[in-house]
């Protein structure tokens, strides 16, 4: 699983002798996160991501349990469980309260960091394929969960994001209307969509933590990528996890973590929508209604069809939602440039950079009101990202001339010297 | 592979005593797999009705309105399984511009006549929810937004409605739906069946 050069595991204390060989756990840890995996010396920030989002997905399951033992699941006391009980009356409520509900934000913006690293130094690519389709169904399952704990408030944003996102289902003939039916345990949002949401709420972080082990153990048969893009050759390329990554781990998660804080602590409602502090009303839609931030740029992509095609304009809009994230999937086959980091690929790279913009571009358009200018930026956006990944990177991928590579990681980084420090 | 030579040492054969390709075991695999898979759709069964709408949901599938009070050119917000409903008396004014549309023009073609009941045209009961994404449109009370069409406006994504609440312009596929209902009297209604 690992280099050759990786440190074995040496139980010292006959006690940790006499465990290792009933149950080798301190080996898994010390193999996996500690001085026996070995690691790509050059990894710069952004691979930090990958371990803050464990900690945050730590943090919501610890704030997320507590949190569970006081709300109240029923339509009737959802709101005010929330809004009383936890915000006012339990001890901490409101901190812990705060802390899961920009958590859930937090989470979103470090594993976009993490995705987008993984699209520009081409994390995708062989050998890494089923890491990046692992991390894309973490992805999938956090925005499912993401939804479903947004609707728990009850709130006027959660009633009516509940029914808007379960109306995508009504969009497939014959059986969408029975499908949306079903999911609900009504014909509109209520009692039994709210118990379901939350059962399923508690349930899905921890199938998200399974894949995350499976998403882990996948990057650990050829180890982490790194900003060359270049295969590690020999020892000189490499440091032991610990304490080298562990200590950079630390001190970059404890940094951004002081970001959470701040926002948690001075701005906690910054991130969401001042409608969601009125009890869910089936009776009256909020005027404009938007989802959470990190969904924005689908809702643009959905919003976009407003001509019906063949099929009608609301089935394209679900359709086109749902594969601009199944497309990333292929990714590692739509991207068959043998060169993995962007910085080696000139032209890669400026179309890495429009892509982004278009991204958001998209999300600026899918969290502001609706108007004749943003829809027709929003059609040219939602379009620009289905050519970006169908059209672009297979051609650039074919025609691009990439940029020499360097021969080594170690000489990448310490250049000449790196070449001088093999033969001392 | 599995070959008469095969057959023949381990002594299995055919009903009729020749060696035959398929051996009992693989009967019994095949069988006792059909019957695991039976099985364990079987148990799923309970797993899946469960989220179908419960009994008590369904309880609520009938309402009775009373509609004496609903002055012509007035409408009612009312609830039926949760879902709002609009009732609305219409004006001689309002019936002529529904009818005065021909309906070619329209993208989900129906007639006030197809959505009302006979002698009751002016009796417009629809579901309030916008066949776009389910948002309740703006129009039933008193000096709500109607629209330019003078029925009903959806504040989400600005889907129109005509006077007989059928879809003029933006993003809905659909007329508001007509739910099933009949008249118990002339002065009631009872939604659902």
């Amino acid at each position: 699983m690992s280099f050759s050069w990786a440190k074995p595991y040496e139980p010292k204390h006959p006690a940790m002798k006499w465990l290792d060989q009933r149950l080798p756990i301190p080996r898994l840890v010390y193999g996996a996160t500690g001085p026996g995996y070995p690691v790509p010396r050059n990894l710069n920030y952004f691979w930090n991501f990958g371990v803050l989002a464990g900690v945050f997905l730590t943090i919501q399951i610890v704030t997320g349990i507590v949190l569970a033992m006081h709300y109240v699941s029923t339509a009737d006391g959802a709101f005010n469980s929330v809004n009383q009980l936890i915000m006012r009356d339990v001890n901490a409520g409101w901190l812990l309260r705060y802390a899961h509900m920009n958590g859930a934000s937090f989470f979103f913006i470090v594993v976009y960091i993490h995705i987008f690293r993984g699209l520009y130094y081409g994390s995708y690519k062989p050998p890494r394929e089923l890491v990046w389709m692992l991390g894309l169904v973490i992805y999938l399952l956090m925005m499912a969960n993401a939804f479903m704990g947004y609707v728990l408030p009850w709130g006027q944003m959660s009633y009516w994001g509940a029914q808007v996102i379960t109306g995508f289902f009504s969009a497939f003939p014959l059986v969408g209307e029975p499908i949306r039916v079903w999911l609900l345990g009504g014909y509109a949002p209520d009692q039994a969509a709210l118990t379901r949401f939350f059962s399923l709420h508690y349930l899905l972080p921890f199938v998200i933590a399974a894949v995350v082990i499976l998403h882990i153990w996948a990057l650990h048969i050829p180890g982490s990528g790194n900003p060359t893009g270049v295969d590690v050759k020999d020892e000189k390329d490499t440091l032991p996890f610990h304490p080298y990554f562990t200590a950079k781990d630390g001190w970059f998660s404890a940094s951004f973590l002081l970001i959470y804080a701040l926002v948690t602590f001075y701005a906690p409602n910054y991130l969401g929508h001042p409608d969601n502090y009125i009890p869910a009303n089936p009776l009256a839609t909020p005027a404009h209604i938007v989802p959470e931030w990190y969904f924005w740029p689908f809702y643009a992509i959905l919003r976009s069809f407003t001509l019906d095609f063949i099929l009608p304009a609301k089935l394209w809009g679900v359709l086109a939602m749902f594969s601009s994230i199944l497309l990333l999937f292929f990714l590692p086959w739509l991207d068959k440039s043998p060169v993995r980091s962007g910085t080696y690929r000139p032209l890669f790279k400026r179309f890495f950079w429009l892509m982004v913009i278009d991204v958001l571009i998209l999300g600026y358009v899918g969290g502001a009101p609706i108007s004749a200018f943003r829809t027709a930026l929003g059609q040219f956006a939602a379009a620009y990202y289905f050519l970006h990944f169908l059209v672009i990177l297979p051609l650039v991928s074919k025609f691009e001339t990439t940029l020499p590579l360097p021969n080594s990681i170690s000489e990448s980084v310490l250049g000449e010297r790196g070449t001088m420090a093999t033969a001392g | 592979m599995a070959t008469k030579a095969s057959a023949g040492v381990t002594g299995e054969t055919g009903g009729d005593g020749v060696p035959s390709g398929v051996r009992r075991r693989d009967f019994l695999n095949v069988a006792a797999v059909s019957f695991a898979g039976v099985g364990t759709v079987a148990a799923l069964a309970p797993l899946i009705v469960q989220m179908s709408p419960s009994a008590d949901v369904l309880a609520l599938s009938t309402t009775e309105v009373d509609i004496s009070k609903i002055q012509p050119g007035q409408g009612i917000k009312t609830q039926w399984r949760k879902q709002p409903i609009f009732i609305r008396n219409l004006t001689p004014k309002e019936i002529a511009e529904a009818n005065a549309v021909s309906l070619s023009d329209l993208r989900d073609p129906q007639s006030l006549a197809d959505r009302t009941k006979p002698g009751k045209a002016n009796w417009l009961i629809t579901l309030g929810v916008c066949t776009h994404l389910g948002c309740v449109p703006l129009g039933i009370g008193e000096g709500e937004n109607k629209g330019p069409y003078g029925g009903y406006f959806c504040p989400c994504h600005g889907s129109m409605y005509d006077t007989a609440a059928r879809i003029r312009q933006g993003p809905a596929p659909k007329n508001l739906e007509v739910p099933e209902y009949k008249f118990t009297s002339p002065t009631t209604v009872q939604i659902g069946s």
